[in-house]
């Protein structure tokens, strides 16, 4: 790894003023994906701003109603072991236990999964499905930007220089609506999804009210398939429906052949995921008030 | 025969090295501090295939921090035909020292070109990219059937075959006439991919070279006399001037037999002037070090109605990587080796491909033979309607049993183990539900032999030291110094087993083979025996008598008696300290059969496998440690299932491995197994004392071909290709 | 190269003050300048788990944090397990349950496995394998080493039932 400085900002301003100075700076949240790209030649850093300090980055909101901002580097074990959001929001907390294992979970943000922008990234078909967007803050200021328009390459997306991620925000769940994000690996944990699928569902009446889906794998980004959500609207929460929304799914994913899994497998799955995620995302529907 | 009933043997002492291994004190390669120790790190070729023109070291050798970079023009001038033979085997030594530095040309993507010794592994890794290589890419060959066949680019231009560097050809009986009885045949083929033994432990070798012309290495080896003369022979030096401390050792299943880092520490250090540590990282220990063979092997069988075999015959070609030497004369040795059969035909081709050079991986070469047979049988008792054990049983190997390859078994236990499946509470209990599946199947291997010493020294308080010379990787301290305690009518604990370095003790062969237990403990139980004829004799001297006996650590004579601690007390006046040596080189030794039940569960929709329950069955001889016996079968178990369904050697088309890392190479963890149950069976070796067989190894066998069969009964499909992930399982 | 950086923190309850370069891991800052060698580099990329060691109330992969974020915090080590002469009673179980087999992943399960246990008194199979899936062992396959974590929390459970 090549020599590089370390700084560690307690503020905001401080870290975007040094960000603004350092052109070959990298920001580093738990280190999880960055120290690997690091080590392994992929990414090179000149200083690395440690944004652990900052106390903005670091708190978990639960609004009254149950809209939630998650700070950029809170790591993951915090959102599995936070008692509202397991009751609120399961499927977070069910995502944030699969990043990585116990000991990666202990370091690994939400907001470094989403700023590393990997196609196969776990929490951000699901962060789609929930309608989330980041918050960003850089020398211009302040910015909102929706999740399903952040990543725009693999390892690529819309923050500008200087830019960073100040949190994530999801807006409060719509009553009887429930989420779930599903993937796909060869071994049970420890994997990188071959395929995965987040949902979310709201019903009204009987009938589908909204619905939401996006891929993980199976495109340069995380896919957000809008169309798949809206076949759903108006519709019985019947297998039918859902079935037709997860082949939707399907016809939009466009997946490449790799070591974690060969296209024709890749899009084979996508209605398989995308079905299930669906599947649990009505039975948490069906159950909430 | 009565069976002999031991104090010791068969008993769960705590492991003599156990507290170090537990607090972290014990030292490993990597863990070796030395002043003034400098750091290395060594550049690999991005090619599979490609001649190297020219090698310019300048910019790294300017690197402030670097003290040394060295390429295979370091190593002194050989004859080009020299044959070196560490035990295993002939191997030429422009071989050897071709995969440790490459010269002329790089034959596979990872091949070590050069090495660099720096103020630490920063500034040498940077070091080493600085070092610019010149190649002339040619055209790579990645597989055996493809390296076979007519026009593919060639490896080496001394082997007289293409790529085929060795044939062997096992013939028993009149296949023909065999095939002519039968009533029903079955053919088979199927294709393994490479597989690593992925030890958890990374390479490493520290070395040393003084002023007076003596290297000291300390590393991480299964064999630290190999070690030594194969660090001799590529430096050309006197075997006396190396020396090998052999460190505690993080995993090896016969991957850390091979040299890969030894010579060139010890050459960068002639250099530097000072010790160098080289550590590999893990993608270079998976591209850099030496898999298991991917394979293709066809398998046809004949059956009469009643499920006796006829005739059987086996084709198989192994990779064998970038120089010969692939497991498939084992591979062929093995492929029959469970069933009594009379009419055989084995053909085996070791075929050098462009993919790292390969090297044993736990009985090495019979898993991928063993999947073909075990299968192909599975089909036949499937179409006669027999139960899958009765028709083995029908066709087990057993006493005086011929084997293709010339021996004749002595006792064995294959009966034994079919028997002890078929009687298991597992086999009789239902499987669980829909798309579920049971498989079974068997497998050999032998006990590998070679020369062991050990060295006893008994202490005036009546505790023994014990030195030996195999590396302790699972337990095997224990397991020596209670075959000594045995002899001697000592507790366990009263032995202090210690590992020593090559100057240290008597030659020691490499601990791999399934052999340690087996030979060492012989070396140990001779020792042994010395000691307490040596002491008898001390006895006999105060009692002023002829004939001293010993039982339960007890000397008598004539109503006499003393405890051999209390015998030992005395040594110093009668005589002095006793202290006995011996070096065994066991011939004719026997071999372990272990048998597998898998029970899984395959998703329909998305082909992931999910293993309920698995039970492995094994013939011990005689369990030593229960313990460690149960270790080994579950840890082979574990390896094989993971082979079986996910581990596999992703290249792309350019021979570049794309998975090498733990999180794309996709090892069990503990989330992706059950508990593995485990059935000692104690048939006793007629070959040691104590009827021990080495455990290491057959347990790898049974599980490719047990998962494989288990996926028919769940899903309908025989797949024709290892690992059996879920793509292939649904055919995408 | 850049400047070296004074760290000061906490190790195995025993103040500790090293000097490091900004890019040296935990894992090797505990090892080369510290001296530490238990806790083992299998991997270097978090997948293998034999780096795992205690910083603040969390296990991490040392091999994925840098020395310098340790300033200020505590960390525990393999070698901080034992009480003095008396071993852990998860040291205890993995050598009376013959847990390890080469010993080289043995550091970081022991340290997964008392963080498990500090969260989970009386883990599930299901949970312990879950909890330590980030822990790799090729020798044992894993038998043995879920064994002597239930075993540990039963003597640990039965301990503190007894002191009560
Ligand atoms: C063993 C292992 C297993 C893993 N398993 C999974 C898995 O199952 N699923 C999965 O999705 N991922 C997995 N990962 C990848 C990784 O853990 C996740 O992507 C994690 O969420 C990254 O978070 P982090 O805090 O560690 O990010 P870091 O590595 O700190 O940062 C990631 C990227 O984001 C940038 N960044 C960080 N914070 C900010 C910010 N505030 N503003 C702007 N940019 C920022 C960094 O510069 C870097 O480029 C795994 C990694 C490892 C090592
Ligand atoms: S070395 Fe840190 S996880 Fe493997
Ligand atoms: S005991 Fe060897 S890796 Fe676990």
């Amino acid at each position: 790894m090549k020599a590089f400085d370390y700084a560690a900002p307690a503020s905001l301003p401080e870290a975007v003023g040094l960000l603004a100075s350092q052109p070959a700076a990298r920001l580093l949240a738990g280190g999880t994906d960055l120290l690997v790209q690091l080590r392994s030649g992929r990414k090179q850093a000149d200083v690395v701003i440690d944004v652990k300090k900052i106390p903005e980055l670091n708190e978990i909101t639960l609004a009254p109603d149950h809209s939630l901002t998650i700070g950029a580097a809170v790591p993951c074990y915090r959102l599995t072991d936070h008692p509202a959001i397991r009751t609120h929001y399961p499927a977070l907390a069910e995502v944030a236990s699969w990043i990585g294992g116990t000991p990666i979970q202990g370091r690994a943000s939400l907001g470094g999964n989403l700023c590393n922008s990997a196609p196969s990234a776990d929490s951000i078909p699901l962060l789609i499905a929930l309608s989330a967007s980041a918050h960003l803050i850089g020398p211009a200021g302040r910015r909102s930007v929706p999740v399903e328009a952040f990543c725009t390459a693999p390892g690529r997306n819309q923050l500008a220089p200087g830019e960073l991620l100040v949190a994530i925000h999801i807006p409060a769940p719509a009553p009887h609506s429930g989420a779930a994000y599903l993937r796909f690996i060869p071994r049970n944990e420890m994997d990188i999804a071959v395929v995965g699928a987040g949902a979310s569902l709201t019903l009204a009446n009987g009938l589908i009210a909204a619905a939401r889906l996006a891929l993980s794998s199976v495109a340069p980004t995380p896919l957000f398939v809008p169309a798949a959500g809206e076949s759903l609207i108006g519709q019985a929460p019947t297998p039918a429906a859902l079935e037709a929304a997860a082949q939707l799914a399907q016809a939009a994913a466009s997946p490449i052949s790799d070591m974690r899994g060969s296209a024709a497998y890749r899009r084979h799955l996508c209605a398989v995921m995308a079905r299930r995620a669906l599947e649990l995302a009505l039975a948490r529907a069906q159950e909430s008030k | 025969m009565s069976t002999p009933t031991y104090n010791v043997i068969g008993t769960r002492p705590i492991r003599h090295d156990g507290a170090d291994k537990v607090t972290g004190r014990a030292l490993y390669g990597a863990d070796l501090q030395l002043a003034r120790l400098v750091h290395g790190a060594i550049l690999r070729s991005p090619h599979a295939h490609a001649r190297i023109l020219r090698i310019d070291t300048s910019k790294a050798e300017a690197l402030p921090g670097v003290f040394a970079v060295v390429t295979a023009a370091d190593f002194p001038p050989a004859p080009a035909d020299k044959i070196v033979d560490f035990g295993e085997g002939d191997t030429l030594l422009s071989s050897l020292r071709g995969n440790i530095l490459a010269s002329g040309k790089v034959l596979y993507s990872g091949h070590a070109v050069a090495a660099v010794a720096a103020v630490n592994a920063h500034v040498a890794a940077e070091a080493a990219a600085l070092i610019d290589v010149e190649y002339e890419v040619l055209p790579c060959v990645l597989t055996a059937p493809a390296a076979m066949a007519p026009g593919a680019p060639i490896l080496h231009d001394h082997l007289p075959n293409g790529n085929i560097a060795e044939t062997v050809r096992y013939e028993m009986g009149d296949l023909a006439a065999g095939f002519a009885q039968a009533s029903l045949i079955v053919e088979r083929e199927l294709d393994t991919a490479t597989v690593h033994q992925g030890y958890i432990e990374p390479q490493n070798a520290t070395a040393f070279w003084s002023t007076d012309g003596r290297i000291q290495i300390w590393c991480s080896t299964q064999g630290s006399f190999v070690a030594r003369d194969a660090t001799a022979a590529v430096l050309d030096l006197p075997v006396s001037h190396v020396k090998v401390t052999p460190m505690e050792i993080g995993g090896g299943f016969g991957g850390k037999i091979n040299v890969y880092l030894e010579p060139v520490a010890a050459l960068l250090s002639k250099k530097a002037g000072r010790p160098v540590k080289l550590v590999m990282s893990r993608r270079d220990v998976f591209t850099g070090t030496g898999p298991t063979p991917g394979s293709r092997v066809r398998v046809k069988i004949g059956v009469n109605p009643e499920g006796k075999i006829t005739a059987a015959q086996a084709w198989l070609a192994y990779e064998a990587g970038a120089y010969p030497g692939a497991m498939v004369v084992p591979g062929a040795m093995t492929v029959f080796a469970c069933y009594d059969i009379e009419n055989i035909l084995i053909e085996g081709y070791d075929v050098v491909v462009n993919k790292p050079s390969t090297a044993a991986y736990r009985a090495p070469g019979a898993p991928n033979s063993a999947l073909a047979t075990e299968t192909v049988l599975d089909e036949i008792a499937e179409k006669l309607g027999l139960d899958p054990l009765t028709l083995r049983l029908r066709n087990a190997a057993h006493e005086g049993t011929r084997r293709a390859d010339g021996p004749r078994y002595k006792r064995i236990g294959c009966v034994e183990v079919l028997e002890a499946m078929q009687a298991s509470p597992h086999y009789n209990a239902p499987l669980p539900g829909p798309h579920c599946g049971r498989g079974v199947a068997i497998g050999f291997w032998f006990n590998v032999g070679l020369p062991s010493s050990a060295t006893l020294s008994v202490n005036a308080d009546g505790t023994v030291n014990l030195i030996e010379g195999s590396t302790d990787i699972g337990g095997s301290r224990a397991s020596l110094a209670m075959q000594a305690a045995e002899v001697l009518g000592l507790r366990a604990e009263d032995i202090h087993p210690t590992v020593v370095d090559t100057d240290s003790v008597g030659y020691t062969g490499v601990t791999g083979g399934s052999r340690t237990t087996f030979s060492t403990g012989l070396a140990v139980h001779d020792a042994a025996q010395l000691v307490i004829a040596q002491m008898k004799a001390r006895a006999a001297r105060l009692w002023a008598v002829d004939h001293v006996d010993f039982a339960n650590g007890v000397f008598s004579a004539n109503g006499n008696s003393l405890s051999f601690a209390e015998l030992a007390a005395q040594l110093g006046a009668t005589g002095g300290p006793v202290s006995c040596s011996a070096t065994v080189n066991p011939k004719g030794v026997g071999g372990s059969f272990a048998g597998l039940i898998t029970d899984l569960h395959v998703d329909p929709e998305t082909g992931k496998t999910t293993v309920l329950r698995v039970t492995s069955v094994q013939d011990a001889g005689k369990a030593i440690h229960p313990a460690y016996v149960e270790g080994q079968m579950q840890g082979g178990t574990a390896q094989g299932l993971g082979w079986a369904l996910n581990e596999e050697y992703f290249m792309d088309a350019d021979g570049d491995m794309r998975n090498g890392s733990y999180l794309d190479y996709r090892m069990p963890t503990a989330l992706d197994l059950p508990m593995i149950e485990t059935i000692i069976v104690e048939v006793p070796n007629p070959g040691h004392p104590f009827g021990v067989r080495g455990v290491g190894e057959a347990n790898i066998v049974p599980p490719l071909p047990s998962v494989a069969n288990a996926l028919y009964r769940a899903t309908g499909k025989r797949l024709n290709r290892v690992p059996m992930n879920p793509a292939t399982i649904l055919g995408l | 190269m850049s400047a070296k950086v004074q760290v000061q923190t906490t190790i195995n309850n025993e103040p500790v003050e090293f000097l490091c370069e900004p890019r040296q891991s935990l894992l090797e800052c505990l090892r080369d300048i510290v001296g530490l060698t238990g806790a083992k580099e299998g991997c270097g990329d978090g997948n293998c788990g034999s780096c795992t060691v205690r910083l603040g109330d969390r296990i991490v992969t040392s091999c994925l944090v840098l020395g310098v974020e340790a300033a200020g915090q505590s960390i525990t080590t393999v070698e901080g397990l034992a009480h003095g002469n008396t071993l852990h009673p998860l040291q205890k179980a993995f050598l009376e349950n013959a847990a390890l087999q080469c010993g080289i992943c043995t550091p970081g399960f022991l340290i997964a496995a008392d963080a498990l246990l500090q969260k989970h008194p009386q883990p599930t199979e299901e949970q312990t394998r879950f909890w330590l899936a980030n822990n790799l062992c090729r020798c044992t396959g894993y038998d043995k080493i879920i064994r002597a974590v239930q075993a540990a929390a039963h003597e640990i459970n039965a301990n503190s039932g007894a002191a009560q």
